[in-house]
């Protein structure tokens, strides 16, 4: 073997050379073919994998449909037009690119909500968690930018309301908002400038999220028990078990998305976005896209404008030292009835917010977004920290093999349960 | 299982909030009610379109709306897709005068639309559509019906809603009363009143209530002239997937059977 | 337990595990092709580009001897009217003399001899010849004349002087009536 070379046990011999001087098929192999993989998944693991596939048919869809996109006011809302009509399948690009962002955002509230409940975020996982919220981050100033471009009235006066948030930030805030203009309005180089991060912004993403597994790899996923792994008993190689299990997650993902596509494209939508957008008509209600509906009613909870501001990045923000908020020593909620609830009361609340996001800010919506809203910052930052302390768990298995092979469930009473793992 | 349950109490709360979901319709004071729903062709999973009520509703297009209301994004050739022969189209595009040129001498000038142009707007722009109107602006009309809550429905509402507003109620200068359109005050008069307004070639019977099916089917198709291969490939892929779902599905078993 | 249930039969378990995840992959196989072809197609020609894949000319306006020059698929076409004199002075060149040889009668149809239809896209390089308006100089043998490297050609389109290599294409065109054509 020559000095540098990689030693390879790949078989095939094309595979082999490459392999010996760039390890990508050892790496794809070591990675995703015998990775020892916790063998106690449930179906809410296959969403990370959808989210990433969901990620590509993003990318490609958004490329050919770049194709045939015009980034100008006067053509951008005629071109998507032609896109729908004259371009062969490009209704099919189009509503897949669209109800895609939802899917999108779908998947990664639920691998997002798996999360929470099996404390995925806490140590030694808190640079992966901190990773995926990058991601999430990168994921709604793309889909804000996207939502721009087709020049809708929804497109303009949603981007119109959220830059003008900026305004918000003392002594040099209208000066940010000119420059994110680049004018004195929403209008032209605004769309040029969202058109070019629009189609930077997943390639970054991309990164972050090959940040995100590599991550993943070091620390090894945690599993509905939140103990970690103690041998070869309590894992799987990833293939053929977990490339089987997420093919039957993958194609339940595709036939939600293809009734979305092919029977309610525009379900998730709003009508006003048919409307070329006009500066000086305003829509009756200014409603932003679905996902962010929960963040845009913490913004109009608080009566301040920089308050809602701060408060809304706040709602965001706090998920990065949640490792750190949340003070049990066990992982899993399965094991923490006296939190469970209050994680539980948290999702309603969410959905509360998310509800009152496309309500008028009247009331008394407002009122219940309040509520909600306070719940949301209770959770993390009194719940979480106080029950950490002043819970009792119940008491955690011996193993992941244990369990699994005997029948499930904590050990039988009597037998000496173990002390609390080091999370 | 207990992951299982979690999920479906997700579904369970996403489903009910999916109709919570629907953004608030553009409904000012005065709520305007839900417009009735119609038995048009093209609505459920195997909705196709009528092409007969498209023929016949372009001609309350042609002859009514089209005064006023531009259909910019459509092209005479798009009218072959409703059943029209190349004749027929040619001699309908022939029938507009559009603008093209410079030509050598660098003037504008005039000539017969052909059915590769758009539909001829009836005004250049936006403020002479408004200065025609009193300052309202009637409305491009080629994705209306996806621009409007209710969608066909809403606007069969409308061109059938119009009547005379209820004791009490001021109506604003030049307005008119409609039961459907949000605020209830709306600047186009009752476009289609009498019986027989449209001459239809076919012989069907044009009351202002068929007038009005059969534009708001033509503006349907107008809107979403891809729908029924959309919905053609729906259903083939649905069920292509629910019988790959069920090979996947017997492939897992068989892979974690000696795990289980 | 576990253990003895999976060395049970693992002959036909296996064959069978087989047999199912061939025919799933290539149930997936399928799907993931058919998933391809949307995304090549929306590259193709879109139908409002196919819908000016042919252009129609209007001859009426087009007096003997002179020219118009219409576009076709985004390239000039020239269509002249060509008078008795032009006509015979491109039949009488014998076949041997020219680069690129082609009869008159087979540049034109059959009954309309007067009307010459050729691209207008020099055979050399690619610029438009001059000709087509009564100031242009038309070259030597009175049909056009290419400024960029000095082409001639005939009053067939045919190439008689100059770097260029071949005649002038004539496009796909048919007679839709006596006075009008379509191109393409």
């Amino acid at each position: 073997m020559a000095i540098g070379l990689h030693k390879s046990d790949i078989k095939n011999p094309v595979a082999n050379w490459i392999d010996q001087r760039l390890p990508v098929f050892t790496m794809i192999q070591k990675e995703y073919g015998t990775f020892p993989t916790p063998r106690n998944f449930n179906y809410f693991w296959n969403f990370g994998a959808l989210a990433m596939i969901n990620l590509l048919i993003m990318i490609a869809t958004g490329i050919f449909l770049s194709m045939h996109y015009t980034a100008h006011t006067s053509m951008a809302f005629d071109s998507v037009e032609r896109i729908m009509r004259d371009v062969n399948f490009g209704w099919l690009l189009r509503y897949v690119h669209a109800n895609g962002a939802s899917m999108f955002f779908i998947v990664v509230y639920i691998h997002i909500w798996r999360g929470l409940y099996y404390g995925s975020y806490k140590a030694p996982r808190e640079l992966l968690w901190m990773l995926g919220v990058v991601i999430f981050l990168l994921m709604m100033a793309t889909a804000f930018m996207g939502y721009v471009l087709p020049w809708g009235q929804m497109s303009f006066w949603g981007a119109t309301v959220i830059t003008n948030l900026f305004s918000a930030i003392p002594i040099i805030g209208q000066d940010i908002v000119i420059w994110l203009w680049g004018g004195f309005s929403v209008d032209n180089p605004t769309l040029s400038r969202f058109f070019s991060l629009h189609y930077l912004l997943p390639f970054v993403i991309f990164g972050v999220v090959f940040l995100h597994v590599a991550a993943l790899h070091i620390t090894g996923s945690n599993n509905p028990l939140g103990i970690e792994p103690k041998g070869p008993q309590d894992t799987l190689p990833f293939h053929p078990y977990y490339t089987a299990k997420d093919s039957v997650g993958m194609v339940a993902y595709f036939a939600l998305f293809a009734i979305l596509v092919f029977f309610m494209p525009n379900a998730l939508g709003h009508p006003d976005n048919y409307i070329p957008a006009n500066p000086l008509v305003t829509p009756p209600h200014i409603v932003p896209e679905w996902y962010f509906l929960p963040f845009y009613a913490v913004l109009r909870a608080v009566p301040d404008k920089l308050g809602g501001v701060l408060l809304m990045f706040a709602s965001i923000a706090i998920l990065f030292v949640l490792p750190w908020l949340d003070t049990s020593p066990v992982r899993s909620m399965r094991f923490r009835p006296l939190a469970r609830p209050f994680l539980y009361t948290w999702l309603v609340s969410f959905f509360v917010l998310l509800y009152c996001g496309g309500k008028p800010a009247d009331e008394p919506y407002v009122t219940i977004s309040r509520v909600a809203t306070a719940y949301y910052f209770l959770y993390f930052l009194v719940i979480l920290p106080l029950l950490g302390r002043l819970e009792r768990p119940l008491p955690l298995p011996e193993s992941i093999a244990r369990p699994v092979l005997r029948g499930g469930g904590p050990l039988p009473a009597g037998a000496m349960a173990k002390p609390m793992e080091k999370a | 299982m207990r992951s299982l349950r979690t999920i479906a109490l997700a579904a369970g709360l996403l489903a009910g909030l999916g109709s919570g979901l629907a953004p608030a319709p553009a409904r000012a004071a005065g709520e305007a009610p839900a417009p009735p729903n119609v038995r048009f062709s093209f609505d459920g999973i195997f909705g196709h379109f009528d092409y007969g009520a498209i023929q016949r509703g372009f001609a309350v297009y042609k002859q009514v709306c089209a005064n006023c209301h531009a259909m910019h994004l459509l092209s005479y050739r798009n009218l072959r897709d409703i059943g029209l022969t190349e004749q027929q189209v040619a001699s309908i595009a022939g029938s507009y005068q559009v603008q093209d040129g410079p030509n050598d001498e660098g003037q504008m000038f005039e000539r017969p639309a052909r059915p590769a142009d758009r539909f001829k707007s009836p005004f250049a722009n936006e403020r002479a559509a408004r200065a025609a109107n009193n300052g309202a602006y009637p409305p491009d009309l080629s994705v209306i019906s996806k621009a409007r809550e209710g969608g066909a429905d809403y606007l069969h509402a409308l061109l059938t809603g119009y009547e005379d507003p209820p004791a009490g109620m001021t109506m604003m200068a030049g307005m008119n009363y409609n039961r459907y359109f949000p605020g209830h005050q709306i600047a186009m008069a009752a476009p289609l009143t009498s019986d027989g307004q449209v001459e239809y070639a076919d012989g069907t019977k044009a009351t202002v209530d068929q007038m009005s099916k059969d534009v708001s089917a033509f503006l349907q198709w107008a809107a979403e002239p891809e729908m029924e291969q959309r919905k053609a490939m729906g259903v083939k892929i649905v069920l292509f997937l629910t019988i790959l779902g069920g090979l996947a599905y017997a492939v897992k078993r068989k892979v974690w059977a000696d795990v289980h | 337990m576990a253990d003895s249930v999976a060395q049970a039969a693992p002959a036909s378990g296996e064959t069978r595990r087989d047999f199912l995840s061939l025919v799933t992959a290539s149930f997936a196989a399928v799907g993931v092709g058919a998933l391809a072809w949307p995304f090549i197609s929306s590259m193709n020609p879109a139908r409002d580009v196919l819908a000016l894949s042919t252009t129609d000319v209007e001859l009426g306006p087009i007096a003997t001897g002179s020219a118009v020059t219409v576009m076709w698929q985004g390239k000039p076409v020239f269509v002249r009217n060509r008078t008795e004199a032009e006509i015979e002075a491109a039949r009488k060149v014998p076949l041997d003399q020219l680069k690129d040889p082609a009869t008159d009668q087979s540049r034109v149809k059959a009954g309309k001899d007067n009307w010459l239809v050729v691209v207008g896209i020099c055979t050399h390089l690619g610029c438009v010849p001059l000709g087509q308006k009564p100031t242009d100089p038309r070259g030597e043998y009175g049909g056009w004349f290419c400024p960029c490297h000095g082409s001639h050609y005939d009053t067939s389109g045919r190439i008689r002087k100059g770097p260029a290599p071949l005649d002038l294409a004539v496009p796909p065109y048919a007679f839709t009536g006596d006075k009008t054509i379509r191109i393409g």
